[in-house]
This record gives structure tokens, C-alpha cells and sequence, in this order.
């Protein structure tokens, strides 16, 4: 009872604060493609969600304005010379938005919590480098197993697995962000809800109406609450990507995390540089089914990759918000160099036709016994026009398409399934700046990623040694060697990396595009 | 009167409970489950998540365990928008369907309606052509159309009316996604009435009235129109239920709270909950209008009786 009055005096004080301000208060409305499934981190997989849990809670690290890993809730962190033990130490001034500080056992909390099989988290094997966390989140071992432990209020030790150098990067995904222990205990999953929250970071939940905005008030407690600008934020779920740059256009939205492409064009010359493209961590390819009867030969996948014109599909097909790739792992990605490319990567794009009508010539393929291909793809208009394209660029080579499309659900639940398909459409956003989290997909364990169902026992030693190996630029030589194998064998065609498109209002600053494509909001102003 | 309403409801228990077996089963057809994902689940998390929303019964538990918090009015938990439960999903979003619905339907009613007893007492003439022009045209453009030029006009370049968002209610915000939603129904609402004016304007009881002496408004509005009104009034019921339970396409492009984007958010994401709510509440709604057309019916045009 005491406690929900103190409660409720601080909802009436945090009201209060907000609209004795009314008058000036700095309201941000940001477009964000769709709902949150949840606002429980634990439970979140989307990028999108990440947005608005790391606007509402502060892991033990956090993302700068530039999208690099800055101090959390933990001002500073050692770790040991073997690498596989890490120790925070906690800020003192972090708190929780009812004044709670916030300590080592939440962390320990939460981390538990995630990978408690009881509370289906959908990315906990995202933490799977920590020490026994596999075997907790399968249910074979206690939660009190799991490899983390508060030493005392201030200083939590983390143990690992494995050295693990891109660690600290994952820190910073949504899934290690901590929960409010008390209010877990007390309210169930009902912990999430506006009155019920309490939260860690820049600001935190005043309401969640499904399909109008997720609401969130700057947080007087946070520890930098002195530099946030903003006293509210307005997530929209823009699904309808043209209403949002229209909305925008009439100043409703000062920014937008998407733009309708068939409108690339008009957007350009209309908005200028309050369009915004830039390289992001992801990978828009083609899984070449190495089991299917039309794909297994090496020779003809690496004609068929040849023969497309990936400058024309990036530049035409997605009017430039698409970068063409040449290999798997995108560029200027962390703990790595430069990424493994296709040999024939500087070749015109003629001697390349060329050489691809040569192969499929030499394996009695051509127009009267052309190759029969079907591309899978989920139901969008820019997948069909990128399948089109490809298709009209495998045609002189004796290949004959067939499109089949589903929607995303049926897509990929087929592709799981192990169902028969040749070549399959699919794409990935990297969770960490580290090349592990792209090749680790084509591991032959990997039964959710591996669309491919390629098995090379050598590529799955290279990767583990790699994850024994704690020198940064000898694990990088590995992981390059690793990819020079992924080129070579093709168990995905990279075709294009994927590139952020915002659309950021002039009024709008400390909106920085990075490769990771993060935005805290707790480091944009606005001017009137 | 009571008795019939009475045995009406009655007769829709067996209409709603197969339509709620119909699409449980149909549904369960579909590929994939609401918790596939891009990265797959551990096995054991996954074992958990089907233990929590009961997918690891049988069908037929699952079934019977549905039809029995739905008959004590729950709905059950969504299973995408995991934070909330159908019950609440609706209770927040239908309120704001049906107050859209209902004003593009008084709209239509009272515009389509003057503008289809306008053309039928001009028939033939340039008023007529011009209201079945516009009618045509009403009904042809589609809305996914209608609505990005509305805002561009009056949000974008003129900046008089909000582009998007519900803003609690706001009348601002309210004009043009009613006018959008209206706006066929004011085509459709214009030809029936022209249509049936004119037939009723040429029958015996308005040629009587006229030869009473009676005064062109009386004729005209009660007792040409009461008549021509049927025909409307039947169209109108199934196109409330349907203006009712919300529009993905107005939803979406104004960014609307309402319960029309369930519908296709649902499916899309084997939602089951949700799309089993949907279907329930489009049911209910169906079943409701078509009684009071019948009752409107018996009210408007003395030769229905309830016998």
C-alpha cells in the first residue's frame, strides 16, 4: 500500500514535471516500422523493438550517437588474460526510474531470467558465449549454474565459455538489457505495462497503444538525465512506408527508419540530404540448396553468382539504398579486415557472362536443355523484381526460372523445415559488429540458419578455432579464411548489402547514421 | 416483436458456433506458427512457449479449451502482441472503428441520399449526369488512391488537416479518413436511391398523394422516399458491418488505432487469437445488422410482418 503510494506520488510528480513544461515541452515523433511484439526485452527480436528498449532501459554498455559501444549502467570493465572472465564495475549514480539504484544482482537477475527456459526468450542464444548458459537455457542445468555472479552491490563478474572478443558488442543487443527485479516479481508479465514499469534508461513507458505510438517521458532518475534534450518520445509504427514520408513531409514525423522505394526518385530530389543512406550490417542474399539436384555442382552456383549484375540490382531494382556485394560479411565491420570477395569480383561484367556461358556450356546446359531453377521468395514487391531481374540475367546462360512466393511466415517455416527448393531468398541483419555472427550461419550444426544445408567439416574447424582464439588479428586471419571457403563453395549468393534509408528532418541533430543503424534518443535535440 | 428479435438471436448460436469451428480448423492449416522466426528457437524454449499459449495439446483440447473461455467472454491471450490480451486489443480499438464507421456511414447516408433523390426528381438532366458521374467515379477509385491524395492536398501541401494518427479522436483528425471511408458509400448510397426514387416516384401511391394536392415535400420525402428507402436500407446493413469493424486500408495509410489492421496483422502473423477474435466480432456484427434491417424493414414497409 505504502509503496503504491509512493508510486503513485512519483506518476503524479513525473505529470507534473511534464506539464508544468507544456508549454516548451520537446516532443519527439519518430517513425519506426512497425509495433513492438513486447516491450519485455527478454522476450524481443526485432530490430525495431531495440529502438524504443534501448531508449526505455541501459544494459551494462550502451550505443553512442555514432553507434559505438560507450560505458551503461557499468562505468568501466576489466577483463582477464585468458579472456574469459569479465568484471564490471557498476556506475554509482545509475538508478532505476523509481529511484532505486540499480545494482549487480539486477543484472544478475536478468540475465537469469533470459535464460530461464520457463521464460521463452526467443534470443537467448544470442548470450550463448556465457559460461553455462547453453545448458541453463536448455534446461540441463540450475539458473544458479549460469556463469554470472554479483561480487558485491557494485561489481558483477561475468565468466565465459570461450574468449569471446565481440562480448562487449553483444552486451549491447536489447537481449542483455536488465529488468526491474521487484516489479518482475510482483507483476508477472504484467511487469511491462505503463503503470507498472520501471526502467533504467533515458526515459521511460507512459503508454503503448498497439497500431497508434509507443509513448516514452524523459526519466528525471537516469544518471546523464542533465544532456537528454527531449521530454517525450512518440514511436510510430510506420508499416505503410509511403503515409510515413508523407507524414513527414507535413512535419509530423521529424524522422523515419524507412522510405517507400518506388519513390527513391522523387524523394531524392525532394528532401535532398534529409535522406539519409548509409552501408548497414546486413546481407540481402540467395541460399543455394546444396541437396537440390539443380544447385550441387560448385561450379555451376559460381557461374550462376557470376553472371548477375549485382551494381544493376542494388542501383536499379533498389534505387540505391542497396550497396552490390561481393562477399557474405559486409565491410568496415568490427575485428575484422577486408572481407573475403569473390575471385572474379574486378572482372567486367561481359568476361564474366562470358565465362558463365562457358561453364554451364561444359555441363551440357543450354537453350534446348536449359537448367531449370525455382527462386522462393517471400511475398514483396522489391523481392519479385530483384528475382525478375536475376532471372532475365541467368536467361542467355540456358537457365530457365520459375518464382514461387509465399508470405514471410510460410517462407521462412519452409525453409526451416528442410523443404525441397533450389534457390531461396533470405536476408540477415547482424546482431554484433563481428564477422562470427555472419559465417557462424552456414556452420553444418546450425540447423535454423543453414538454409543451404552445406557441410564442410573444414569450415566448421576453422570456426572453432577461431572461437579459441583470443589474439584479435589472428582470429580475424582465420574467420577470412573461413570466408574465402564460404566464396568458394556458395552455400549463399551474396547479392547486396543492405543500406539504412532515414529520412531525418533539418530540425533534427545528434541523429548520426552508423553501420549498425542505432539511434539512442536519449542524444537528439530538436530545434523549434 | 420481442419474441421474434428473441428467437433471431437464438437461431445465430449455431450460425456463430460453426463459423468459430470453421475457421479454428481452417486456420491451424496454415504453414508455420506464430513463433517461427527468422532465427529458430531452442528447442526446449519453444516446448515452454507451446506449454504457455496450449499449442502442445491436441487440436481438439485446444479447440474445446477455446470454446470454453470464449462462451465466459474470453478472447485468450494474443500470441504476437504478447503485452496484451484480445479482450484488451479490442476493447481499446473497436470503440475507435466503429465511431469512424459510423460517422462515414451518417455521412454517406445523409450526402448519398440527398444527392440520389436530387438526380431522380431531375432525371435526365445535366444534375443527374453529373451525381451518376461522380457516383461512378466514387466507386471505381479505389481508397488506397483517394486517401495518399487527400493528405498530399490537405495535409502536405496545404497543411490544413493532419496527415496521419488518431490523436485521441480529434475532429481535425477525423475528417478525412470519415471522408475517405464515406466516399464509396456515398456512390453506392446515391445510385440505389435514384434508382428506387424513380420507380416509386412513378407509382400509384405517390401519383395518389400528388393528386391529394399534397405538398412536394410531403410527397417526396414521406411518402416517395420512405418507400425508395428499402433497398438502401438492405445494402446498408452487411456495408455497416463491414464499415464497422474497421478498414485495413484507412487504418494503415491515417496510422489509426482501430481493429481493421488486426485482421490482416493476425494472419499474417498466425496470430491465432486474434484472428479467431476478428472472426467473431465480424460474425456478431453481421448477424446484429442483418436483424435490424429486418426490423427497419418492418418499420419502413407496412406489407413486412414479423409472422
Amino acid at each position: 500500500m505504502i509503496k503504491s503510494i509512493r508510486m503513485s506520488a512519483l506518476a503524479a510528480a513525473l505529470v507534473a514535471a511534464t506539464s508544468l513544461s507544456a508549454a516548451a515541452e520537446t516532443v519527439y515523433n519518430r517513425g519506426n516500422s512497425a509495433d513492438p511484439e513486447t516491450l519485455d526485452q527478454h522476450k524481443t527480436s526485432t530490430t525495431y523493438e531495440a529502438h524504443i528498449l534501448r531508449d526505455l532501459y541501459e544494459g551494462l554498455v550502451a550505443y553512442s550517437a555514432k553507434g559505438e559501444i560507450i560505458p551503461g549502467a557499468a562505468e568501466s570493465w576489466t577483463v582477464s588474460d585468458d579472456g574469459l572472465t569479465y568484471t564490471f564495475k557498476m556506475r554509482d549514480d545509475a538508478k532505476w526510474s523509481n529511484g532505486d539504484p540499480v545494482l549487480a544482482g539486477d543484472f544478475v537477475y536478468s540475465l537469469r531470467r533470459i535464460m530461464n527456459p520457463m521464460t521463452g526468450a526467443k534470443y537467448a542464444n544470442v548470450l550463448y558465449p556465457i559460461l553455462n548458459s547453453e545448458a541453463v537455457n536448455k534446461g540441463e542445468l540450475e539458473l544458479e549454474d549460469l556463469g554470472v555472479k554479483a561480487l558485491d552491490d557494485k561489481t558483477l563478474e561475468i565468466k565465459l565459455n570461450a574468449p569471446t572478443p565481440y562480448f562487449i558488442q553483444l552486451l549491447a543487443h536489447q537481449s542483455g538489457l536488465p529488468v526491474h527485479p521487484a516489479s518482475v516479481e510482483k507483476y508477472g508479465s504484467d511487469f511491462v505495462k505503463p503503470e507498472n514499469i520501471v526502467t533504467n534508461g533515458a526515459f521511460v513507458l507512459a503508454s503503448f497503444i498497439p497500431n497508434d505510438a509507443v509513448t516514452a517521458i524523459k526519466n528525471p532518475y537516469f544518471h546523464d538525465a542533465d544532456n537528454v534534450a527531449l521530454d517525450k518520445v512518440k514511436f510510430y509504427p510506420t508499416e505503410d512506408r509511403g503515409a510515413a514520408l508523407r507524414r513527414f513531409q507535413a512535419g509530423e514525423l521529424n524522422t523515419n527508419n524507412d522510405a517507400p522505394l518506388e519513390q527513391i526518385d522523387f524523394i531524392r530530389s525532394e528532401l535532398g540530404d534529409q535522406f539519409k543512406v548509409s552501408p548497414y550490417l546486413g546481407n540481402y542474399y540467395y541460399a543455394l540448396n546444396h541437396e537440390s539436384e539443380a544447385m550441387k555442382d560448385p561450379e555451376v552456383r559460381q557461374a550462376l553468382s557470376m553472371a548477375i549484375d549485382r551494381e544493376f540490382l542494388a542501383e536499379d531494382i533498389w534505387g540505391g539504398t542497396m550497396v552490390a556485394a561481393y562477399s557474405l560479411v559486409p565491410p568496415g565491420i568490427d575485428n575484422y579486415g577486408e572481407p573475403a570477395y569473390a575471385e572474379w569480383k574486378d572482372m567486367d561484367l561481359l568476361d564474366r557472362e562470358e565465362k558463365a556461358l562457358e561453364i554451364l556450356e561444359s555441363k551440357g546446359y543450354n537453350e534446348s536443355n536449359p537448367l531449370k531453377v525455382e527462386i522462393r521468395y517471400n511475398t514483396s514487391e522489391n523481392h519479385k523484381n530483384t528475382a525478375v531481374a536475376i532471372a532475365d540475367m541467368w536467361k542467355p546462360l540456358g537457365v530457365e526460372v520459375s518464382m514461387l512466393n509465399t508470405d514471410t511466415k510460410t517462407h521462412y517455416a519452409h525453409l526451416r523445415d528442410r523443404g525441397d527448393f533450389d534457390v531461396a531468398r533470405a536476408g540477415w541483419i547482424g546482431d554484433y559488429s563481428d564477422p562470427q555472427n555472419f559465417l557462424f550461419m552456414t556452420e553444418s550444426d546450425n540447423d535454423g540458419f543453414n538454409y543451404a544445408r552445406y557441410e564442410n567439416p573444414e569450415y566448421d574447424a576453422l570456426m572453432d578455432e577461431a572461437a579459441e582464439t583470443i589474439d584479435l588479428e589472428k582470429r580475424a586471419a582465420i574467420l577470412k579464411k573461413v570466408e574465402t571457403i564460404f566464396m568458394r563453395d556458395l552455400p549463399f549468393m551474396p547479392l547486396m548489402y543492405y543500406g539504412s534509408k532515414n529520412l531525418v528532418s533539418d530540425k533534427v541533430s545528434g541523429f548520426e547514421t552508423n553501420l549498425l543503424d542505432v539511434h539512442p534518443s536519449r542524444f537528439v535535440k530538436i530545434s523549434k | 416483436m420481442l419474441r421474434y428479435v428473441l428467437s433471431r438471436l437464438l437461431s445465430a448460436i449455431p450460425t456463430l458456433f460453426l463459423i468459430i469451428t470453421i475457421s479454428f480448423f481452417l486456420m491451424r492449416v496454415a504453414p508455420g506458427g506464430p513463433f517461427d522466426l527468422e532465427r529458430p528457437l531452442e528447442a526446449k524454449v519453444m516446448e515452454n512457449l507451446n506449454k504457455i499459449y496450449n499449442l502442445d495439446k491436441s487440436l481438439w483440447e485446444q479447440y474445446l479449451i477455446y470454446l470454453k473461455s470464449v462462451l465466459s467472454g474470453d478472447f485468450g491471450p494474443s500470441f504476437f502482441f504478447r503485452d496484451f490480451s484480445i479482450n484488451e486489443l479490442f476493447a481499446q480499438s473497436l470503440p475507435i472503428s466503429m465511431q469512424l464507421g459510423l460517422s462515414a456511414l451518417a455521412l454517406a447516408l445523409a450526402v448519398g441520399g440527398f444527392l440520389g433523390v436530387v438526380a431522380a426528381l431531375r432525371q435526365n438532366k445535366g444534375v443527374d449526369y453529373s451525381v451518376m458521374a461522380v457516383a461512378t467515379l466514387g466507386v471505381t477509385i479505389p481508397n488506397f488512391v483517394v486517401a495518399p491524395i487527400l493528405t498530399l492536398i490537405m495535409g502536405v501541401h496545404y497543411g490544413w488537416l493532419p496527415v496521419g494518427g488518431w490523436g485521441g479522436g480529434a475532429f481535425v483528425n477525423m475528417v478525412l479518413p470519415v471522408v475517405t471511408l464515406a466516399l464509396p458509400q456515398v456512390a453506392v448510397v446515391a445510385r440505389l436511391t435514384r434508382g428506387s426514387m424513380i420507380e416509386a416516384l412513378r407509382s400509384n401511391h405517390v401519383r395518389t398523394a400528388r393528386a391529394y394536392g399534397l405538398s412536394g415535400y410531403t410527397v417526396v420525402v414521406v411518402h416517395a422516399l420512405r418507400g425508395a428507402i428499402l433497398p438502401v436500407v438492405s445494402y446498408l446493413g452487411p456495408a455497416a458491418a463491414a464499415l464497422l469493424t474497421g478498414s485495413v486500408v484507412i487504418e494503415t495509410i491515417f496510422g489509426i488505432p482501430g481493429i481493421g489492421r488486426y485482421f490482416v496483422q493476425g494472419a499474417l502473423n498466425r496470430d491465432y487469437t486474434l484472428v479467431m477474435g476478428t472472426v467473431v466480432v465480424v460474425a456478431c456484427f453481421v448477424i446484429i445488422f442483418n436483424l435490424i434491417v429486418d426490423l427497419l424493414y418492418a418499420m419502413l414497409d407496412p406489407r413486412v410482418r414479423f409472422d
